[in-house]
């Protein structure tokens, strides 16, 4: 049939499996929402353009499945950039399309124009620009295909306002995407399964470093039965949570600058790292000349570009992690690790003394306290999306996980503004299940317009916004690295409860810990969007911390006479 | 402590890397920019059409260590317009540069240039008056040398291609499949 290149987009989009988007107009992407209507699509009008891309990464996490973003030319897709980037770091599938000026007028400075191909080339896993309506379907096809299949990643198909137009044949087409130069279906490698299970065997203080490449393999049940043959202790990264059970004894809990002391002495520790779908980011390693300086490491991942870059590897295996896990675990011996995971014990134990948690809040309601108190009435089942900040390590410390795909945060980027449109996105994908954004101060304000693309949608969200009146991560690097100068941290901040309530939504404050309880059943029981504003301490810092760049074991605890005085008399709270 | 294996990985030197790419717009952008971004420093790119349709080569020089070198061919990999990256650098190659050079000679001096440009197997592609302009290939270090004795009679303009390298014998090596 010959049919338009707007409407091209939409049969294409619709064989893809696609019936959401997220997107903006403007006008060089009219044709294409003017065809939108004929299709079964249900768009999202959001509030500005990065709230577009991180919903569609939400709900990409939230889902294991393409998100679609869409923008116009120009100012449209400069804003997705952020959100483009977000996905990239975090190997997140979204397909963003955007509007370009027609091709005639390409390069010509036209009104709205920016070289978006050019812009995004380095944060995108592959772009297109598309400038005739007969390439508008094998493109959309290979993105798709490119965007989901091996690491996943962002791409984008910028496509100039007269293909949109034009008329060209369209045809659907069934058969199997397949690109010379792209062929992510790697086999794992051999030869090198047998010399992994010998290190494995040979070790005495093994660890297993899990991460975000565990879920995107679907490898949980691989790990699982990797975990109760040899009885490895896991440590995971921040994406790397869920992939394995919190509540499992083997689970050490997060590594890193803000993991908990005992995971990071036990990487330092350790013989042996197996790095399964993690690429030892430097908040991952601290200083990389001190990091796990007797350890042999194994590093399982999909992309090859992974191998070597950081910590080199004694055995690399390239590939699908799940396959390989498949591939090694028969070939594993029975272990006990007895020694290992009693010394492990005893360090846990030094440091659950200095758990903010085994420590009253003495009239302050604390971000930690806040968390813990939600991961319990939430009965830990919640889906998760945060911010960037304090409290999205709080959120990775004391909401405990025990299912994959439970929590969506932003690692490797950091964006601040997240939470909120993620988790929208995460709504679209989850239609029936409880989710929770805890969010800061500042983080929220970044994008907190779409909580009228929340009312518009009638869409119901749990908002936990921890307020410190402050950018509190930063403030506490200038508490300890800056002789406390606090430089354009201090926030004023408008009325949250007014806020919700003049989107439509319900706005409850909470100021003490007695409250959260009934504010979060409140919100739980509200069929609508719940904004909670948590009014936390100030001065309250994220511990353990490792400085940046600083071995992985000194890391910065919770001073002692910190703990002394806050400590209840009775020592019953103390385990 | 670095043992000597390590120190022979992470010693830099210099590397040739043949790449087949598509031919089509902006490849040339994505390779470039992935040396930019990657913090990888090209000594020199080349790229021309090839014996197939569609299918461009590129030759790229770098100066780097052999761990820097794995990541580079894996990096380049992950380009969806690269079709296959094989290194040269200690496989047998013909491996070649040229540069045209524009050099005063006037009468007393012309014949000694062209007598040096006979010995480096240098042409003279244009005479004028007061200048030749002469056309060498080979090596680096041949052209680096011509250029070193042409100097004295003052050199006004040079321009070089960067290199281009090929597998000796009959293996064709780095043919996109």
């Amino acid at each position: 049939m010959r049919i338009t290149g707007a409407r091209i987009l939409w049969e294409t989009l619709v064989q893809e499996g696609v019936d959401t988007v997220f997107g903006y107009p403007g006008g060089a992407i009219l044709p294409v929402y003017d065809a939108m209507l004929d299709y079964p699509i249900h768009h999202v009008l959001v509030r500005h353009e990065q709230g577009a891309a991180h919903m569609a990464d939400g709900y990409a996490r939230a889902s294991g499945r393409l998100g679609v973003a869409i923008a116009t030319s120009g100012p449209g897709a400069t804003n997705l950039v952020t959100g483009i980037a977000t996905a990239m770091m975090d190997s997140s599938p979204i397909l963003c399309i955007t509007g370009q000026v027609s091709s005639d007028a390409i390069g010509s400075d036209a009104f709205q124009e920016t070289d978006v191909t050019g812009v995004t080339l380095p944060i995108t896993k592959h772009n297109y620009l598309v400038s005739s309506a007969e390439e508008i379907a094998p493109t959309i096809r290979e993105a798709c295909y490119i965007a989901r299949s091996g690491r996943p990643g962002p791409v984008l198909v910028d496509i100039s306002k007269d293909a949109q137009i034009e008329f060209a044949e369209y045809e659907r087409d069934r058969s199997e995407v397949r690109l010379s130069g792209y062929r992510p279906d790697l086999r794992p490698s051999t030869d090198e399964f047998r010399s992994a299970a010998q290190m494995i065997e040979d070790a005495e203080r093994p660890v297993i470093l899990a991460g975000q490449g565990v879920l995107k393999s679907n490898a949980m049940q691989e790990l699982a039965e990797f975990v109760n043959k040899t009885n490895i202790p896991v440590a995971m990264t921040l994406l790397g949570i869920g992939c394995f059970p919190a509540s499992h004894p083997m689970n050490l809990g997060m590594m890193g600058m803000h993991g908990e002391a005992w995971v990071n002495q036990a990487i330092q520790e350790s013989d042996l790292l197996l790095a399964f779908g993690m690429r030892f980011d430097d908040r991952v390693t601290g200083n990389l000349a001190s990091y796990a300086p007797n350890a042999k490491k194994i590093h399982i991942d999909i992309d090859p570009s992974e191998i070597n870059k950081v910590v080199r590897a004694d055995v690399a295996i390239v590939g699908d992690l799940r396959e390989t896990l498949r591939e090694v675990n028969p070939l594993l011996q029975e272990q006990s690790h007895s020694t290992w995971l009693e010394h492990i014990d005893v360090l846990k134990q030094e440091s659950g003394i200095r758990d903010v948690q085994n420590l009253p809040g003495n009239g302050r309601l604390l971000a930690a306290h806040v968390i813990h108190d939600l991961w319990q009435l939430t009965q830990g089942q919640a889906f998760v999306v945060t911010d960037v900040g304090q409290h999205q390590m709080w959120a990775a410390q004391y909401y405990r996980h025990d299912r994959p795909w439970t929590l969506a945060t932003s690692g490797g980027l950091g964006t601040m503004g997240f939470a909120l449109p993620a988790a929208i996105g995460a709504r679209f994908a989850r239609p029936d299940e409880e989710i929770w954004v805890i969010v800061g101060d500042g983080g929220f304000q970044m994008t907190q317009a779409e909580l009228a693309t929340c009312r518009q949608e009638n869409i119901k969200l749990n908002i936990a916004l921890i307020n410190n009146s402050f950018l509190g991560m930063v403030r506490q690097w200038q508490e300890f690295f800056y002789d406390e100068r606090y430089a354009a941290t201090p926030m004023v901040n408008p009325d949250f409860v007014k806020l919700a309530e003049a989107h439509g939504l319900t706005g409850l404050r909470v100021e003490r810990r007695n409250q959260v309880e009934s504010a979060v059943q409140r919100a739980r029981n509200t069929e609508d969007t719940v904004l909670i504003e948590f009014r936390v301490a100030q001065d309250e810092a994220v511990y353990p911390m490792v400085p940046s760049g600083a071995d992985l074991q000194a890391m910065i605890r919770r001073p002692m006479n910190e703990v002394k005085a806050r400590a209840p008399r009775s020592k019953s709270r103390v385990e | 402590m670095l043992n000597k294996a390590t120190q022979l990985e992470q010693a830099e030197r210099e590397r040739v890397f043949v790449t087949y790419v598509e031919d089509k717009p902006g490849v040339l952008n994505r390779v470039a920019s992935l040396f930019r971004r990657r913090n990888f420093n090209i000594e020199s790119l080349t790229v021309g059409h090839t014996e197939e349709e569609g299918v461009s080569r590129m030759t790229i020089v770098t100066n780097v260590s052999e761990s820097v070198a794995r990541r580079i061919e894996a990096n380049l990999y992950k380009l969806v317009n690269v079709l296959r990256v094989e290194e040269l650098t200690d496989k047998p190659k013909v491996f070649r540069d040229m540069a045209l050079i524009k050099v005063q000679a006037q009468k007393e001096a012309r014949v000694e240039v062209l007598q040096i440009c006979d010995v480096f197997r240098a042409r003279v592609v244009d005479v004028a008056p007061e200048a030749l302009i002469v056309e060498i290939t080979g090596e680096n270090g041949k052209i680096e040398g011509l250029l070193e004795l042409l100097r004295p009679y003052g050199v006004l303009e040079t321009v070089r291609t960067g290199h281009v390298a090929m597998r000796r014998g009959y293996g064709i090596g780095s043919r996109p499949t």
